[in-house]
């Protein structure tokens, strides 16, 4: 396994706005002909739940940027020929329409970087201790979607 | 004693985000957090994963005064 550093890996869990443009900036790289960028908000329902206003994300802060630096070195090695990866979580209460979560690779060319992008969002879901309640006209609540906390090991070895 | 810190619907059930409880191992923690929390958050306990210093543990696991537990329900970021 290849040692990876801060030039190929950006993780970060942070309270402010996540700016875009940086991340794409950042990830694009002069021997990658694609850069795929996902970006996770806030939507205004959920299953049952209509008229979201909100959701508060809450984190086991210490633990998010480990995990996600652990997500994003397990795409490295499972895809050798990407260039960078980027991985940013924000926690606090956010609006609909903001942004909390982006995943951005570059590749050589678009089949890596859509894969890889893929596998890092379900990947980071499955792995990284962090909680959403979504807030609704009826209530508050923990979001419905919940994944049991899983090992990046494990599932890079089994997907 | 050792720490106990409490997540999400766990920390929600136990009414605190941090606590202090005697135990030798994993198990005996989490079974003095149960009695302390009441059956409320014993239910969110079964469906839980724990760590210790940032790793998976199981009950048996045996503890030091400086570590950290952490019990985490599943999580749902993204």
């Amino acid at each position: 396994m290849h040692v990876r550093d801060s030039s190929v890996i950006w993780v970060q869990v942070t309270e402010a706005e996540l700016r875009i443009e940086d991340v794409a900036a950042w990830v694009a790289s002069p021997e990658c002909g694609a850069v795929n960028l996902f970006c996770g908000t806030v939507r205004d329902r959920s299953e049952g739940r209509p008229g979201v206003t909100c959701l508060e994300y809450e984190a086991f802060v210490d633990q998010v940027e480990p995990r996600l630096w652990n997500v994003a070195e397990a795409a490295l090695d499972r895809w050798q020929v990407l260039g960078r990866v980027a991985l940013l979580h924000r926690v606090g209460t956010l609006s609909v329409g903001e942004t909390s979560v982006v995943v951005a690779v570059s590749a050589p060319h678009r089949q890596e970087a859509f894969a890889a992008s893929s596998w890092c969002i379900d990947t980071l879901k499955a792995t990284v201790p962090i909680w959403k309640r979504e807030v609704w006209e009826g209530g508050a609540d923990w979001g419905l979607c919940a994944h049991e906390l899983s090992e990046v090991a494990d599932l890079a070895e089994s997907t | 004693m050792v720490q106990l810190r409490l997540f999400a619907a766990a920390r929600e059930a136990a009414g605190t985000s941090v606590c202090e409880l005697p135990g030798e191992r994993v198990g005996d923690v989490l079974r003095a957090a149960s009695d302390r929390f009441g059956p409320s958050f014993e239910g969110v306990l079964e469906h839980s994963r724990v760590w210790v210093n940032g790793e998976p543990v199981g009950a048996d696991h045996r503890l030091c005064v400086t570590d950290e537990l952490a019990v985490l329900p599943p999580v749902s970021g993204g």
